[in-house]
């Protein structure tokens, strides 16, 4: 193994489900500090991949290591490992019966045994970071898609991960709502948090990642920083995919 | 009769009536009500002209065989009655949870014997459960039921219950999104953990209102404790009933029990509409 070690490594990762190939042998690494965007188009395999980091799905061949600990291992500790790793769904499932500041304290109080003070605490300052202090007593249903959005990531950050993962988290938003959370996000990769990125927002790719990675039918098409990617893609996949996105009006149907 | 009608009568406002009988819908239908009206009011009129109400009266609502009832009706008998089926009730809960739990769980083992409970004691007769538990020392000997009567009355209760609780906490267990679980697990919550903490107390939020009338049907179930012979300080109302009409030959008693199971059972079935009511808006 390398000596310093990588935030997220996978080898050839593959996933079936039943005899529909998503993932058909996947490399990639994240280095620490680093905002990766996966895009591509729907059915690409990208929100699988994110899934897999942190073995929500099980990979059907392959390996994944996050900062060098094999998830794929049969005797590793999945609990233990994704307490490292913090994930942001695409529907929030922030919990309904738990009040905001529940839902950010619940797993700091029953995986990491912190106290109660302290966990409020930690809870308090990462709803402070996304801009919802006030909101602490709320229910989730009482809030705006963005503002559940935003409790999602404070409650991700208050298990102090060294990696994000975000799954099109801004995809279920209403437009308006969309620029709060990757407000929340910029900043956050501003202060170096690892990020791994499924998402359909080009101007966020551009503008915060370090490097993009471009998906389709389940390989990675092409990886490497958003200028390039995104402004001189080398694919006509590529070149394609970004004609529709970006221009959609002007589509060939 | 040709398709062209010879004489073209005036048309109503919702065009051509059909042929033959020249009313609106809405005439047909005046007509159709007051038939029934008539018919209700001659049932009612020979109700009250053949029965014979004073011989009904003396029977069913006798006054003073009724205070006869007062205080044990409330004291002994529907004291029992809801330990019988608060009791059963509870384990019903606690035992339908476990099977519901083992009905989904990845464990093919777990799964069968859930299943098999499920099948067997949900197409089992109440009454057929109660009638084991009586002949149960005789095949099991030296086994007894913990908690005399009632122990062996709320261990009926809870057979039958369960059955039915299982199949509903496995539904509801089955309505919390998949997306909850997920983002538990990606917390670093055990699988347990998930369960306990956020799953289960939404799955039961969830059944609520469908429980609320299982508790009803364990009520008026509780009933078949009678066939296990119960008697002084464990009658309950159905038992307490049906003896206090027996040693007076009138049936006032019943009535009376009946009442008092309505005076349970009523409030509980607007209080479970309620929930239901405010379930829907909720969330």
């Amino acid at each position: 193994m390398t000596p310093v070690s990588h935030a997220v490594e996978i080898r050839d990762l593959h996933k079936h489900f039943g005899k529909l190939e998503v993932l058909r042998g996947i490399d990639f690494t994240v280095e620490p500090g680093q905002v990766v965007c996966v895009i591509g188009p729907s059915g690409s395999g990208k929100s699988t991949l994110l899934r897999c980091v942190n073995l929500l799905e099980q990979p059907t061949a392959g390996k994944v290591f996050v900062e060098g600990v094999e998830l794929t291992h049969r005797d590793v500790d999945l609990d233990a490992a994704r307490r490292r790793v913090g994930m942001v769904f695409q529907q929030f499932n922030l919990f309904p019966h738990m009040t905001v500041l529940e839902n950010v304290t619940i797993a700091q109080r029953r995986v990491l045994k912190r106290g109660k003070a302290e966990a409020e605490r930690i809870a308090r300052d990462n709803l402070d970071r996304v801009g919802l202090s006030e909101k602490a007593a709320s229910y989730p249903a009482q809030l705006s898609g963005g503002q559940q959005q935003r409790v999602a990531i404070a409650r991700a950050l208050a298990m102090n991960p060294s990696l994000m993962l975000f799954d099109e988290p801004t995809s279920a938003l209403d437009p308006e709502l969309v620029g709060d959370v990757l407000t929340v996000m910029r900043k956050l990769a501003e202060e170096g948090m690892t990020m791994l990125v499924v998402t359909h927002e080009m101007a966020f790719a551009r503008e915060v990642a370090d490097r993009v990675v471009f998906m389709d039918g389940g390989v990675i098409v092409e990886d490497g920083p958003p200028a390039q990617v995104i402004g001189s893609p080398q694919h006509e996949r590529t070149k394609s995919f970004l004609r529709r996105v970006l221009d959609p009006t002007h589509t060939d149907v | 009769m040709t398709d062209q009608p010879i004489k073209a009568e005036p048309a109503g406002p919702g065009g051509t009536p059909p042929a033959g009988t020249g009313l609106s819908p809405r005439q047909r239908q005046q007509i159709s009500r007051a038939v029934q009206y008539v018919v209700l009011v001659a049932a009612a009129v020979a109700a009250v002209l053949f029965v014979d109400w004073a011989s009904l009266a003396q029977n069913f609502a006798k006054a003073e065989v009724a205070e006869q009832a007062l205080p044990e009706l409330f004291t002994i008998a529907l004291k029992n009655t809801l330990i019988y089926s608060v009791g059963g009730f509870f384990f019903a809960f606690l035992f339908g949870l476990i099977l519901a739990l083992m009905r989904l769980s990845p464990v093919r083992p777990y799964r069968w014997l859930a299943i098999a409970y499920i099948e067997i004691f949900r197409g089992l007769p109440a009454l057929l459960i109660f009638l084991m538990i009586l002949f149960l020392p005789l095949a099991l000997p030296g086994f007894e039921v913990p908690g005399d009567l009632y122990g062996q009355g709320i261990l009926g209760l809870t057979i039958v219950g369960a059955a039915y609780m299982a199949e509903t906490l496995r539904a509801g267990l089955q309505a919390v999104p998949k997306g909850q679980m997920e983002a538990a697990r990606s917390l670093g919550m055990s699988y347990g953990r998930s369960m306990t903490t956020i799953i289960i107390p939404q799955a039961v939020r969830i059944v609520i209102p469908p429980t609320t009338n299982q508790f009803v049907s364990l009520l008026k179930d509780s009933s078949l404790v009678l066939f296990l012979g119960v008697s002084g300080e464990y009658v309950e109302l159905t038992k307490f009933g049906n003896d206090l009409a027996s040693t007076h030959a009138n049936a006032t008693p019943i009535l009376v029990v009946g009442v008092t199971y309505l005076l349970v059972t009523i409030p509980l079935g607007y209080l479970a509409t309620r929930l239901e009511k405010r379930q829907g808006k909720g969330r």
